[in-house]
């Protein structure tokens, strides 16, 4: 059966639509998630799209990570489902601490809006398992808040074990540390990243169509891991 | 009512623009000699009974801050009836 994706939708969520339409494209079954329903619906993958949930007061992402469905995400999550948190979700999935480091104000303190080239160096995740390693994308990169920092014994762990996903190539837009664009927990199922692969779907609308290969990814991962446990 | 006010800051080896776009726009004002300014944020709790340092301390540490990047401290103020 084709996989299913869910698309959570937090009070503030913007790119929730786009998300769903990326996931649809790529071939998925797609299902819509409610920050204040703890079920998730059977869905085999999770994607926390961007924007800014709960208004993003406090902190970004902070009391999103509160959320009911939050509460069963981060149980799946270290069961092995896979979760994508784009932009805004990979701030809820840093606050949530399934990944380590956090975003906070850009250095220059600007929103910056471009496309981005991005290096993907983790191709062993369930996300990226389409691309090559060093493979050159470009998506659009939207944020005010996106510069990845972490404690100099945390990005020496990421660089040590392959856990950086993708770096900023052609210039940092947000003072990242290390030019961290996205990042992965060791088993690979949860991925964070900054830009929006989701908005780099279809070239009517975007730079490209290389964010396509985060979805497709996802679905032949799951769909090799549905013939590993299929008896 | 007793209130209890926490104090957030980013850690000092954290980077924070907006204390220094402040800091640059001092000179504009006249004012020299300032070396460097941070920006925090304080939050005061009210509670309706006794002030609760434990549960203010679980507020603190599990949403006010986030220990990745930021320090607090707790303290009860004093009301001045």
């Amino acid at each position: 059966m084709t996989a299913a994706i869910g698309v959570v939708t937090f009070p503030g969520s913007l790119d929730d639509g786009d998300a769903c339409r990326a996931a649809y494209l790529a071939g998925a079954r797609v299902l819509r998630l409610w920050h204040a329903d703890p079920d998730l619906h059977g869905v085999d993958a999770v994607i926390l799209p961007g924007g800014f949930s709960y208004g993003d007061y406090l902190r970004c992402g902070a009391i999103a990570r509160f959320a009911p469905v939050m509460e069963s995400i981060i149980d799946a999550a270290k069961g092995g489902m896979p979760v994508l948190g784009i932009c805004n979700g990979f701030q809820i999935l840093c606050e949530a601490h399934l990944l380590p480091g956090a975003l906070t104000r850009n250095s220059h303190l600007h929103f910056r809006n471009r496309d981005q080239v991005l290096r993907v160096e983790s191709t062993g995740t369930a996300w990226t398992g389409g691309f090559s390693p060093g493979q050159e994308i470009v998506i659009p990169v939207k944020n005010g808040e996106g510069r990845y920092v972490a404690d100099a014994a945390t990005l020496d762990k990421l660089d040590a074990e392959g856990l950086v996903v993708a770096r900023y190539v052609d210039g940092n837009p947000n003072g990242s540390q290390r030019s961290i664009a996205a990042i992965r927990n060791p088993d690979g199922n949860v991925v964070g990243i900054m830009p929006h692969p989701e908005h780099a779907v279809e070239a009517l609308t975007g730079p490209s169509t290389d964010g396509l290969g985060f979805f497709s990814s996802v679905l032949r991962h799951l769909a090799a891991y549905e013939r590993v446990t299929t008896p | 009512m007793a209130r209890v006010v926490v104090d957030v800051m980013l850690k000092p080896e954290i980077l924070d623009p907006q204390g220094q776009a402040v800091a640059n726009a001092l000179p504009r004002l006249g004012v020299a000699g300032v070396e460097s300014v941070r920006i925090g944020k304080r939050i005061e709790i009210d509670f309706t009974g006794e002030a609760d340092l434990d549960k203010a301390q679980e507020i603190a540490d599990k949403l006010l801050a986030n220990p990745v990047i930021e320090d607090f401290s707790i303290r009860i103020e004093e009301s001045e009836a």
